[in-house]
């Protein structure tokens, strides 16, 4: 019997399962869900970096010239070798951006446009060599005659080619250079201050027994809620060159490294709080109770069993942190003064000096960093999830007088840092003209008096988040859904996985460069997209895909897996189960995926600073704009509005959630 | 094994392979189910019956071979268009569905009217003894309570096949023997055929029309329970099911096998005189002889240990003659009181000739 089986099952065809109805239609919205991936986020990306590799040149050798002083039409030449004469345009005036325009009058030194001398110009290389005759382009290959009037207004466009010549100009100008080391240190300086806090912030909700846990954490949690530029508004009041306590300062500025740093540790707290949060909760407990039974001293506990027991929430939140400080734009831009980062230094390409594909080239290099922090974390992440299962015991401290006196005080003091930089946003908005007139007023909330939009930017703010968190989650969740649930269609759900995965490895920054890039272009097809709402919130939706994306899929893989095998069985379509029981059973993580995405999107400025339109300004990039033009009070105002309607929209998030709950979970209880 | 060609077979199970990248989880196999029968895969942990029983559900489609059931060929249906209901270890019931909503849930959308539903689930609702359980939501009920909602929801729509998937194995002892019964005596009712799987033999003895044992991923035998018992066709299935005592030796001549020096008449089968075999025999087919004739096969042993189980004692017997290999054997509490056999004693067993069974050399006692 060995035999036969042996050889038969060889040369036997495969069996490939009929597809049923039910997996069209899961594969159809798994596809269609790629595709958008695909365009709001692959293509993009792929547009953006072909951009880093475009430069432009003015490609002399392509147009050839003559000269007719009066006694006929000179021999032709090209133009290079006419500079070449003369030498009237170096050679670092030709590379250039695809803006480029070249004025050609100084090859001829006695050049006057009174003068009756003509010329003759024209193009030998067809439409990749263009020059304008004030805005009227020349693309053939035809002579045109031109008076010497008309000649001063004739300019050559450079011509594309790929290569490395923008990275070389960039690692070769210390200008731009320089931000890849400040980045690097500012990233780095904060994740270790920020991981130590979070730290301690996190082992004393874990392991003593202090009281008002509950307010600690909430307050950890307020910075989640204020977009990233706010404590740099904060701190500009505080220790700014007016400040209320700029002696603190001791001469220093808090405009550069200093100011971005702590705005930065403020930021980026609760991020590494709650991880470190959830490695320290999971972490086992009875060897602690071993531990303490053997008499163990806290701090032989807390070097041998703590810090190994949490070593993959700390690297993770580390990672995390790296990867927020350094493509964070708001802040920097609020309170960097002279000190470059990456992520500003594209802004400054794209915004101020409309070089484009020098953005490219930045986002290029911060695209470096920021990949390598996220697949850290993503090989983290995963051992912490083989670790997790296999654990139950949750660890109850007992108390200690001393112990929890310290931690309590601990967070009492990072609680009131955190509530002040709020206060002080608050105060400031209320201020009348700081530090002239301290009487309260409520002209700071004029915004439709000042430069950002005004009060409509609010209003798209809270639309572009309600839109983003209706959407996103749909999205979302059909996307996990149809990527957990579906048979077979191995390849296709891999590659959807990886697409998935890959928002959170890019900067937004990055993102909107990209964007502008692809959606921008006359002949993408949806091109009509280009700033409008719609676009804000693919944006949105997109940026935050990865987090939500995991969000569902955590929530789907608790569910036992043969619901839909059983579906199937009683011959029942999958949207059946799917509906009447998926859907119910994950509305907590429903929820919370909407929540993340609505408060993201009120929040959030790097992908689209670059994307809204006058009819689309946002609150967000109100803040940015209204102290960029100076009104700093206005600014702290319109960013504590944010504040409130993120916390309205939790209030309204948790009670909303109990009534569901309540009304759909009643299975729950026993 | 000669090719079944019975078209009477409900499910016919033809050449299954199913491979798992380089490993093969199910090699070759074929399998012929009558209508209305009750059969158990048996095996242990890993073996494949979860990957056999998932295969013809099509919820894991086999790599190679057929299935046909009731005459046409369902090989490489999606399971939605297969017919058959399924009950999981884990239970699977929607947990935020009532117990009649779970119920209900195969009845809807197949143009059945509402009143016609409710008094089918009412009627399954009697059938698994729980006629007042209906508006409880699941997490309410007990694990057994729970697995019977499991079993009406997928017998609610009539299907030919019924798949078990370690029904019982997550319920206490107790409930275990209770549903047993209850899930056998509901099969033979409706007369639906039925597939369970099983680590359990005790659960495939009781339960089970035919057996099929599994090991690695091949089928070892297939037969009725007394069949697998008494007649295990592999040293494999023989080990699995029951005690067995494994004992080197030879085939001396043609009806004889030797352990030791002792000779032995059995069933030698195809063996030829001086193969090297193991001789097999169950330890409650050893007899120890209490009058003074003297029949064959019978062995003078010692008896190194004895252990009380309750209802019998497991004794540990030696004989140099055989080579000094340890066995076991029952004895009955009323034989033993009788014989007043103790630790130590030296007592004439007989190893019945017809309860002697002969494998392959080299399978150990395990
Ligand atoms: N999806 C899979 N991928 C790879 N190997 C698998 C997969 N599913 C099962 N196997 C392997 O196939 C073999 C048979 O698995 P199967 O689940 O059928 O065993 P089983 O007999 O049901 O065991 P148990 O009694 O533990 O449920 C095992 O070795 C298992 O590791
Ligand atoms: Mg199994």
């Amino acid at each position: 019997m060995a035999d036969i089986s042996s050889h038969s099952s060889q040369s036997l065809p495969i069996v490939k399962q009929k597809i049923g109805r039910d997996d069209w239609t899961m594969r159809a919205f798994m596809v269609v869900i790629a595709i958008y991936l695909v365009v709001a986020l692959a293509l993009p990306l792929y547009v953006m970096m072909s951009k880093s590799f475009e430069t432009y040149r003015f490609e002399l050798d392509r147009f050839e010239i003559q000269v007719d002083k009066g006694d006929g039409w000179s021999d032709v030449t090209t133009v290079a070798a006419l500079n070449q004469q003369v030498n009237a345009i170096g050679a670092d005036e030709l590379a250039t951006s695809s803006d480029g325009r070249l004025g050609i009058t100084k090859l001829f030194p006695d050049f006057s446009f009174r003068s009756k001398t003509n010329y003759r110009l024209r193009n030998i290389a067809g439409s990749d060599a263009v020059f304008l005759i004030g805005s009227e382009r020349v693309a053939h290959n035809e002579w045109v005659k031109l008076s010497s009037n008309d000649f001063r207004r004739v300019v050559l466009r450079p011509s594309p080619s790929t290569g490395f010549d923008n990275f070389r100009t960039y690692f070769s100008t210390p200008a731009l250079f320089n931000s890849v080391y400040n980045s690097l240190a500012i990233a780095f300086i904060v994740t270790v201050i920020t991981v130590s806090l979070a730290f301690a912030f996190a082992y004393a909700l874990n392991r003593s027994c202090m009281r008002y846990k509950g307010v600690f954490r909430l307050i950890a949690m307020a910075p989640l809620l204020v977009p990233s530029l706010l404590p740099g508004i904060a701190l500009v009041y505080l220790f700014g060159n007016q400040g209320m306590l700029k002696e603190l300062m001791f001469g220093y500025s808090i405009y550069g490294p200093i100011g971005i740093i702590i705005g930065s540790v403020f930021f980026t707290f609760p991020h590494a709080m709650i991880i470190i949060n959830t490695s320290l909760a999971l972490s086992d407990a009875r060897l602690y109770e071993a531990a303490t039974s053997l008499r163990t001293p806290r701090f032989k506990i807390f070097r041998l069993i703590t810090i190994p027991g949490a070593r993959y929430g700390l690297i993770s939140a580390a990672f995390v942190v790296f990867n927020l400080v350094i493509t964070d734009f708001g802040l920097p831009k609020v309170i960097g003064g002279q000190f470059n980062v990456l992520a500003v230094d594209i802004y400054k390409q794209v915004i101020g000096q409309q070089n484009f594909q020098m953005g490219a080239v930045v986002s290029v290099v911060l695209l470096i960093p920021a990949l390598i922090a996220f697949s850290v974390d993503r090989y983290i992440q995963k051992k912490q999830v083989a670790l997790l299962s296999s654990r139950s015991v949750t660890y109850q401290p007992s108390p200690s007088k001393i112990f929890d006196r310290q931690m309590f005080a601990y967070c009492t003091v990072i609680s009131l840092i955190i509530v002040t930089i709020l206060a002080v946003c608050q105060y400031a908005a209320l201020i009348k003209f700081w530090p002239y007139d301290l009487s309260l007023s409520l002209s700071n909330y004029a915004f439709d008096l000042m430069d950002g939009g005004g009060w409509d930017s609010y209003r798209n703010s809270i639309k572009l988040a309600l839109l983003t968190a209706m959407f996103g989650t749909i999205v979302v969740f059909t996307g996990a859904y149809m990527v957990e649930k579906a048979r077979g269609f191995e390849n296709g759900r891999t590659v959807f996985q990886l697409l998935a995965m890959m928002p959170m490895a890019i900067p937004g920054m990055v993102l909107g460069l990209a964007y502008i890039f692809f959606f921008n272009n006359p002949a993408n097809p949806f091109n009509f997209i280009y700033a409008t709402m719609a676009i804000l919130v693919v944006s949105t939706v997109t940026h935050f895909y990865t987090v939500s994306h995991l969000t569902a899929v955590t929530a789907l893989k608790q569910m036992d897996n043969e619901f839909e095998s059983v579906g199937a069985s009683l011959k029942q379509p999958f949207y059946k189960v799917m509906g009447l029981v998926t859907v119910p059973v994950c509305l907590p993580a429903i929820l919370d995926i909407w929540m993340y995405l609505f408060v993201n999107a009120m929040t959030t400025v790097s992908a689209v600073v670059f994307l809204y339109s006058s009819d689309t300004t946002l609150a967000s990039v109100a803040v940015l704009n209204m102290d960029d033009a100076g009104d700093v009070a206005p600014a702290a105002a319109m960013g504590m509005m944010i504040f409130y309607t993120n916390v309205g929209a939790r209030i309204l998030h948790a009670g909303l959630s109990r009534l569901l709950l309540k009304k759909t979970q009643a299975w729950r209880m026993r | 094994m000669a090719e079944a060609q019975s078209t009477s077979g409900y499910l016919q199970i033809k050449n299954i392979t199913k491979k798992f990248g380089e490993f093969t989880a199910l090699d070759n196999i074929s399998l012929d189910i009558h209508e209305g029968e009750f059969i158990c895969f048996l095996g242990p942990s890993g073996c494949g019956k979860t990957t056999f029983l998932r295969a013809i559900a099509g919820l894991d489609i086999q790599t190679h071979g057929v299935i046909e059931q009731s005459g046409k060929d369902i090989s490489t249906l999606p399971p939605s268009e297969r017919d058959f209901g399924i009950v999981f270890q884990s239970y699977a019931l929607f947990p935020n569905l009532k117990v009649r909503r779970n119920i209900a849930f195969g009845l809807e959308n197949r143009g059945v009217s509402t009143p016609d539903i409710n008094a089918r689930v009412t009627e399954l609702l009697e059938l698994v003894g729980l006629p007042d359980q209906g508006d409880k939501f699941p997490a309410q009920l007990s694990g057994g309570q729970q697995q019977r909602i499991a079993l009406a929801r997928a017998i609610a729509t009539k299907p030919g096949l019924l798949l078990l998937d370690e029904p019982l194995s997550a319920l206490d002892a107790k409930v275990r023997v209770h549903l047993r019964h209850e899930i056998k005596e509901l099969q033979a009712n409706l007369g639906i055929t039925t597939i369970m799987v099983t680590h359990d033999q005790e659960e495939a003895l009781t339960m089970a029309d035919r057996i099929v044992v599994m090991n690695h991923g091949v089928i070892d035998q297939v037969g009725t329970p007394i069949e697998i018992y008494t007649e295990p066709a592999t040293a494999f299935v023989a080990d699995f099911i029951g005690k067995m005592n494994f004992l080197p030796g030879q085939v001396a001549q043609s009806g004889h096998v030797k352990i030791g020096d002792i000779s032995l008449a059995a069933d030698t089968q195809g063996y030829a005189q001086g193969d090297e075999i193991t001789v097999a025999v169950r330890p409650e087919n050893i007899i120890v002889l209490e009058g003074t004739d003297k029949p064959e096969n019978t062995v003078r042993v010692v008896v190194k240990a004895m252990e009380f189980l309750g209802s019998f004692y497991r004794a540990t017997l030696i004989s140099p003659k055989m080579g000094n290999v340890e066995f076991g054997a029952d004895f009955s509490i009323n034989m033993t009181r009788r014989t007043n056999i103790k630790l130590g004693d030296e007592v004439k067993i007989i190893l019945p000739s017809e309860r002697i069974l002969v494998y392959p050399k080299g399978v150990k006692n395990g």
